[in-house]
């Protein structure tokens, strides 16, 4: 029987301010810019908006920030913080509002001026005393940590590290809204600045600025609006830990119970997917990402992207836009990925569409591996 | 006001810091599930349980993965460290150079003093990887 929540709701309107590089601009502008590109995408304004999520890691009160801004008294609203993956934290949380009619209309929002601010994460009031005396890199040194016990356990190599990060940008290539789009070589990887062993500073994501929004409202509302709706067909969010010192098993994150609850209100497979979005803060997610949400077993990403299936022309596109690695990456980059799985699914992504498209997994990751959020996309034809 | 004399006494995160300044590394143990937990906290981490004792430990472990940070200063060696039992911990591994540092190799903690002290390991005599 088919999951209540499947098929439900749609993203109906996206905005993404592709404010990269944006001096002057705080993160409540990119934030602001993107809600009212993402309510004059689906035809409705700023008035309907009755359902309000958001997180930013510039802000402890988002929400009340947000709100203000906009001019919106939201009658409900979800300020969850768990790191990049928070948007499909909200987006699951959205889903259920808008099923139970606690809200019609719902906003996901977030704005950034990391790079402009200094290319630093805001330090957030939230102390690490047992990890703190040893001074590791945050949040490089945890992937590094967890890269190094994968390489291990399974002979992951830092060419197929490498492999990933030339993947992205042979996709951001093809994407003229990419910050980064020159070429890039495996060897231009492994002969990069090394930062934390065994990842170089081309195994790192980008730091930028950018505002990204999407409304998500219940499915019969959708097909009377102007665009070709997405709907979301399942969702799945997990937390293990907060530092990675507990991290439960380095190799493994727990993408494998979000991406199974995921699966199971969709009631499809990851044989059925032929796009898909991970949240690319480093190459090593890339791989254990691939691996948890089932696309290979377990210790076989390495090879499976060094054999060029994630790059263009692959048999599993993998981060279309150029991924956190070389299109954008604001600090928290969950959101963007929702936005390349709709943009997929219309078909309005120029020289990196993927032909026949009818279903996306979009997967976030927040914290250090900490958290993580599956959402299924599909179009009419899917439900 | 009548408390739950089960939660009576400084708390998990004091406890630990006394013993560590008393010179004693000091984990919990789980009475219900036996897991030992770390960092300290009021329940077992795998089972829920509140039920926590404190026993000392050896200090003996063995490196589980492990990252050499490059500083403009100097490298230096970020490690978690599985120590016997099953608790993990972040540290660093001192007397060895950073890149020498092999998953599996064994080592041992001593305890560096301070308001905020702290565990580091050496590699133990004959460890290998």
């Amino acid at each position: 029987m088919s999951h209540p929540l499947r098929g439900k709701t749609a993203i109906v309107g996206i905005g993404n301010t592709k404010r990269w590089n944006a001096p002057g601009r705080s993160p409540f502008d990119q934030l602001q810019e993107a809600a009212v590109l993402a309510l004059e995408d689906c035809g409705l304004r700023m008035g309907d908006v009755d359902g309000l999520f958001c997180a930013m890691s510039t802000s402890g009160l988002p929400v009340l920030n947000v709100a203000e801004r906009l001019g919106i008294n939201p009658r409900h609203a979800d300020g969850t913080m768990v790191g990049g993956a928070s948007f499909l934290f909200h987006l699951q949380s959205a889903m259920s509002a808008l099923v139970n009619g606690l809200c019609d209309t719902a906003l996901i929002c977030y704005g950034s001026n990391q790079l402009t601010a200094g290319g630093k994460l805001a330090a957030m009031p939230d102390p690490q005393p047992y990890e703190a005396p040893f001074k590791p890199r945050y949040p490089i040194s945890s992937y590094a940590l967890a890269a190094a016990r994968h390489m291990h356990e399974y002979g992951t190599t830092r060419a197929q590290l490498a492999d990933v990060a030339v993947a992205a940008r042979d996709w951001a290539r093809l994407n003229p809204d990419a910050y980064v789009r020159d070429p890039l070589t495996r060897d231009q990887v492994l002969s990069s600045r090394m930062v934390s062993d065994p990842l170089t500073r081309a195994d790192i994501c980008l730091v930028t600025d950018g505002g990204a929004a999407i409304v998500v409202t219940r499915a019969e509302r959708a097909r009377d609006l102007p665009r070709k709706p997405a709907y979301v067909l399942g969702t799945g969010v997990a937390v293990s830990h907060r530092q990675i010192s507990a991290m439960p098993d380095l190799a493994t994150t727990c993408a494998v119970e979000s991406g199974q609850r995921a699966y199971a209100m969709a009631g499809v497979g990851p044989k059925h997917i032929r796009h898909l979005m991970v949240y690319d803060a480093f190459t090593i997610n890339t791989l254990l990402f691939l691996e948890d949400l089932g696309f290979c077993a377990k210790g076989e990403a390495g090879a499976l992207v060094s054999g060029g299936a994630i790059s263009p022309g692959g048999q599993l596109p993998v981060n279309t836009n150029g991924g956190g690695l070389s299109c954008n990456h604001p600090g928290m980059y969950g959101l963007f990925t929702l936005i390349e799985s709709v943009q997929q699914l219309r078909g309005e992504c120029g020289a990196r569409q993927i032909d026949g498209v009818e279903l996306s997994l979009a997967h976030a990751n927040g914290g250090v591996l900490s958290s993580q959020a599956t959402a299924i996309l599909g179009t009419a034809a899917t439900l | 006001m009548a408390t739950d004399p089960r939660f009576d006494g400084p708390g998990p995160d004091a406890q630990y810091l006394q013993a560590l300044n008393e010179g004693r590394l000091m984990l919990q143990h789980c009475e219900d599930c036996a897991s030992v937990r770390f960092p300290p906290a009021l329940v077992c981490r795998s089972c829920g349980s509140p039920r926590l004792t404190w026993r000392l430990s050896p200090g003996a472990g063995t490196v589980y993965t492990a990252t050499t940070v490059r500083d403009k200063a100097g490298d230096y060696n970020v490690a978690l460290v599985e120590l016997e039992g099953g608790a993990r911990m972040m540290s660093r591994i001192e007397d060895v150079p950073s890149q020498e540092v092999r998953i599996g190799q064994r080592v041992s903690g001593r305890i560096v003093a301070g308001d905020e002290p702290y565990v580091v390991f050496t590699l133990a005599d004959g460890a290998a990887a």
